[in-house]
Order: C-alpha cells, then structure tokens, then sequence
C-alpha cells in the first residue's frame, strides 16, 4: 500500500516541486501544534487563574526587556502571545475544517440531486445558486452571523457560536461545490454503469450515493482545499470585526481583534505575531491547493 | 437582441424581488428593536404605543407591502437606532464608500495594468517574479491585516498619513467630499491601497496570463514579421486584446470593492455605508439592514447586467454562436 503510494503520479509530482513540500511542511507543523497545543504551551491562555497582571506587556524575548519565559511576549492581561496563538490556530482550523465539512456535505447533497433528477428541482437549485453568487461570501456570512447573534440570547450566542460561524461560513460557500458536482454528476449519469445500475433496479439514492459520488470527488478535494483557506480567512474576518468567536476562547481573528486595540501605544507584538500566523497558514494552504489542482488536472498530466 | 435584453432583465428584476423578500422575511425575526429603546420606568403602554408608531404590530406581508411601495418611492423608513430617515444616513454615508472605492479601483488599474504587461512581456525577469511572488502574499493576507500592517508602519511608525476618518470634508450640495484638501487626500491613501491591493494583484494576474496568452497568437508574429516596432506590437496590438476580461473582471470587482469596504471601513474608522451596515448589525437596526442589503443587491445585479450586455455587444462571437443556436444550426 506504502510503496504504492510512494510510486504514484500524484507523489512524484509532489516530490519534485519545493514549495509544495515546504508548504505541506508548515501546514502539518500548524495542524500538529493546535491539536498538541494543550502540551506544549507553558500557559493555558483561557484559565484567567494562570493569568498575572504583574506579566502585562512583556515583549518578545529578543527586546531590551524581553525574557525566555514569554517567547513572544504577553498581552494586556499577561497572558503568554505563544500559548494564546497556539489555542487561536486550534479555534481557526477547527472552525475551518468544520465549515469546509459542511459546505462539502451540503454542496455534494444538493450538487447530485441537482444533477441526477434534473427537472425543476435542477433549475429552482442552479437558480438559488446564481442568486447567492451575486453576493460575495463574506456579506452572506456577515449577515447570518448577525442575524442569529440577534435572534438568540446573547449568552446562548456566545456558547454556541463556533457553531454558528461554521453555518455561516459552511452556507455562504457551498454553491461552488453543487456547481462542480452537478456539472460532473451531468457527465457520468449518461456513462454505462449509471444505466446498469438503472436497469437492476438500485434505488436512486443508492446509485448517486455509491456509483456517481466517488467518480465526482477529484475537483470536489481540490475545491475544499482552497476552501479550508477561505474558511479560516473568512473566520479571521467575522472575528475582527467583533461578530466571530468571543473574546474568552479567541481564535486567530479575535487575537488580532484585541491586538489592534494596543497597535498605537506600541504594543506591536500583540497583533503581529497572531497576523503573521494566520498570513502563513493561509499561504501554505493556497500553496496546497494550487499544487492539487495541477496534479489532479489531467489536461496538464 | 431585444428579446435577450429583456429576458436578463426580468431575471434581474426578480433576483431584486427575492432578495427584498428574503432580508425583510428574516429580518422580521431579528431581535425586538422596541426592547432595546426601552428603559426601566416604560410602561406597557408606552411600549405598545412604540409598536404602533413603528407599524411593528401589522402583519407580515403587509409590513412588506408597505416597505416595497415605500422604497419604490424613495422612503426607506426611519432608522430604529438613530430615529432618523434612512434615506438620509444614506445619503450622508453613500458619497464617503464611493469616493474610497472609486479610489481603491483606480489605485488598482493603475498599477496593475503596467505590472502585467511587464510580467507579461518579460516573464522570467527577476522583478517579474518577485512581483509574481509578492501577489500570492497580497492574495493570502486578509483585508484587516494589510490595513493594520499599513498603519503600523505609515501612521505609527513613520507617522506620515493619519489612520482614522476622512480629513476635512467640503460639502458640496448634497455630496460631502475629501478630496478637496490636503488633509481629505492624505487620509484617504492608506483605506484606498488597503481595500485595492486585491484587486490589484487579481487584476495583475489577468492581464499576465492575457499577455502571454495573446504574444503566441498568429497576428502578433505577423505583426513582427511585418517589422512593426516593438511597442506598436506590445501596446497596440496586444495589450489591446487583453483589455475586454480587464474590464469585465475590473467590473465585477467593483461589487466585491464595496462588500470589503465593510472590513477597511472598521479598520480605518472611515465613516461609510460598511460601518453603518455593522452598527446596524450589531444593534438589530431592521430598516438601516435592509435597506442597505437592497442597495447592494441593485448594485450587484445592475453590474451584472451591464457586464453581461458589454459581452453581448463587444464580442461579435456571442451574438454569432446565439444566431446560430436559434436558427437551429
């Protein structure tokens, strides 16, 4: 299975560009660091009774006043920058994946039923899909992010919210993913093992979920991919402009948020160190998806 | 032709409806603006007689009936925060987002345009692929941070552009501008680059790939065999070719310029219809919410529209393809 894989396109392809590797490099080394984070921070950056206001704005260690203790400094209210962007990344790729899993899920669901019943159910879909396409994703999910923030109490609100930016997120992308399995699910509904699979008399359901579904999901991988990065910029943006997670479990957006608030008094270390975390991690998985879709392109093979 | 115009139009028409319908629908199950107006010695009558006033206590479609005759005639309601006329917060707002977006689309052709014909014409220069690398970061970096990384270094650190608010506004009728003094241009530089700088490398990107593209063609070696100079070839010939996806994608970006005026208009403090619509979002504020979902929706839909009918009338191959299609060929 190993030595398969080793000798497959797809990993001579990888081997042989370097920025690919570098960027798979860095992102394993960022998903690796949220999940362990728990383990390898020297603070809990959420437990406000490890917190000390006597450590408030220390800079990062390479300043005149800086010490080993806090790598990267603290904040306002002493909390170590290291531990809290460790704990940031875990709440960004958390809800990143996440939504990129239900946008996928949503997208697939209704990209098939569009494409294998057809009909008016097809054209209500790929129109609601037009329509949503007009707008750009982060107004759509601006507004769902406002709208339940106003409908729910906002203690409710702030438990669940990571749900909720997961919906927003998850709904404001899924119409890319239904237009590429639709176009697919077009194709390989006219194939041979469709009409087979037809004749036997296989429930619908069945024929789209186990015969047309593995055949669509190369370009459905490639989509998701550049989507995990637009789902944590997305996350970034809804937590700085105050509509994202809440403060008492910050996520990158809201780290930078808070940083923002001490950029004038000189505190720059606050904001940058967060920022240029999450500008990273976007651009190693950009990076990522660039090189799946040239991979997975046969056109260029 | 007609026929085809007036189907986009339709279809425009009822994108405008649905979206009207669906901001009002949910809309209607935000919050209760009345309970945030209230204090603590209002009496129940007193709240009762609020509902009244604001028509809070009618039926749905009747609020939306009466919300769609309104808007038809310019009335968008009375903002539930500021108690004032919508169309009024508007109209003081709308002239501070066009300005900075009009400046943050300029701002964008103007560089990308010669960016991408240099990377163009000659692709493996070092600066080309420094530009090249630069554009990937410009795509990776969110909106905010750009627009906090320019105000460290431009207001904090080097101290040259303030980084809140518009300068000193002149008004002139009922347009307030900032670019008539000196203060008004200096604040507006750094919102422009930051809500620009996508566009820009997006833009960029288009017209390098267009030029490269359009310098393998059969007309651009005849125009060299021919011995026309280089810059004949380069500028009159391709670069000209290049120009039809500009300005579509230019046009289409313009509806994205204004979603993410949203973001720089926070981070810079910059007193637009963004700041308005987050103020409102925050507060539940139904008449300003809709109102501006509205607008930006005609906005939207009206780009489309125009792009779709640019195409229709600059590339003769459409209108070729859709004869044909209709004779049945």
């Amino acid at each position: 299975m190993l030595a398969r894989m080793l000798d497959s396109d797809i990993w001579h392809s990888f081997r042989s560009s370097r920025t690919t590797v570098v960027a798979a490099a860095v992102t394993i080394v960022m998903v690796l660091a949220a999940v362990l984070a728990p383990w390898i921070t020297p603070q809990n950056p959420w437990d406000p009774g490890a917190l000390q206001l006597i450590d408030a704005f220390n800079p990062p260690v390479w300043s005149k006043d800086g010490s080993w203790q806090f790598v990267l400094g603290t904040d306002d209210q002493g909390r170590d920058m290291f531990s809290a962007i460790l704990y940031g990344l875990r709440v960004s790729l958390t809800v990143g994946f996440l939504a990129v899993l239900f946008a996928m899920a949503l997208g697939i669901a209704v990209g098939l039923i569009a494409g294998y019943v057809g009909g008016v159910t097809e054209t209500i879909i790929m129109r609601l899909a037009d329509v949503q396409l007009t707008f750009p994703t982060i107004l759509i999910a601006l507004m769902i992010d406002g709208v339940t923030r106003a409908m729910l109490p906002a203690d409710l609100h702030n438990r669940i919210a990571v749900f909720v930016l997961v919906f927003a997120i998850g709904i404001s992308n899924w119409v890319q993913y239904a237009r590429t399995v639709r176009a697919s699910t077009l194709v390989e509904k006219r194939k041979e093992y469709v009409q087979a699979a037809r004749v036997i008399g296989l429930h619908p359901a069945l024929i789209m979920l186990k015969h047309v579904l593995p055949n669509v999901m190369g370009p459905v991988l490639v989509i998701a991919t550049v989507g995990l990065a637009v789902a944590i910029l997305t996350e970034a943006t809804l937590s700085f402009l105050g509509v994202g997670v809440p403060p008492t479990a910050p996520s990158l957006g809201t780290l930078i948020r808070i940083g923002n608030n001490f950029l004038f008094s000189g505190e720059w270390w606050i904001v940058i160190f967060p920022g240029i975390t999450l500008a990273v991690l976007v651009l190693a998985v950009n990076l990522l998806g660039d090189w799946l879709r040239d991979a997975l392109n046969p056109k260029l093979r | 032709m007609i026929a085809y115009i007036i189907e986009r139009v339709i279809q425009s028409l009822l994108v405008l409806v649905v979206v009207a319908l669906v901001s009002f629908a949910v809309f209607q199950f935000v919050g209760d603006p009345v309970q945030q107006m209230i204090g603590q010695d209002t009496t129940p009558e007193d709240v009762a007689r609020m509902r009244r006033n604001l028509g809070l206590d009618e039926p749905f479609l009747v609020q939306f009936a009466r919300f769609m005759g309104n808007v038809l005639q310019g009335d968008f309601g009375v903002s539930l925060r500021t108690v004032r006329p919508v169309n009024e917060l508007i109209a003081e707002r709308l002239p501070a987002t066009l300005e900075l977006s009009g400046m943050a689309a300029l701002f964008a052709l103007v560089f990308a345009i010669p960016l991408g014909v240099f990377t163009g014409l000659k692709p493996q220069h070092w600066l080309s692929r420094a530009f090249l690398a630069l554009s990937l970061v410009g795509i990776s970096l969110p909106t905010f941070l750009i627009g906090i990384l320019l105000i460290l270094v431009f207001g904090v650190i080097l101290g040259w552009l303030p980084t809140f608010g518009r300068g000193d506004v002149t008004r002139i009728g009922f347009w307030t501008t900032g670019l008539m003094s000196v203060s008004g241009w200096k604040s507006i530089i750094l919102p422009a680059v930051t809500l620009g700088l996508f566009q820009l490398t997006l833009i960029m990107r288009l017209v390098r790939s267009e030029m490269l593209e359009v310098l393998r063609t059969d007309y651009i070696k005849f125009a060299r065999a021919r011995g026309l100079t280089n810059r004949a070839v380069h500028f009159g010939h391709a670069l000209k070719n290049t120009l039809i996806p500009v300005i579509t994608i230019t046009g289409l970006q313009l509806g994205g310029i204004i979603a993410f005026a949203i973001i720089t208009e926070t981070v810079f403090q910059w007193p637009g219809m963004g700041l308005l619509f987050l103020q409102a979002v925050q507060f539940a504020d139904i008449p300003v919410m809709s109102t501006y979902l509205l607008l930006i929706a005609l906005f939207f839909v009206g780009i489309n529209l125009i792009v779709d009918l640019l195409y229709y009338l600059v590339d003769p191959r459409l209108r070729a393809d859709r004869n044909a299609l209709e004779r049945g060929v």
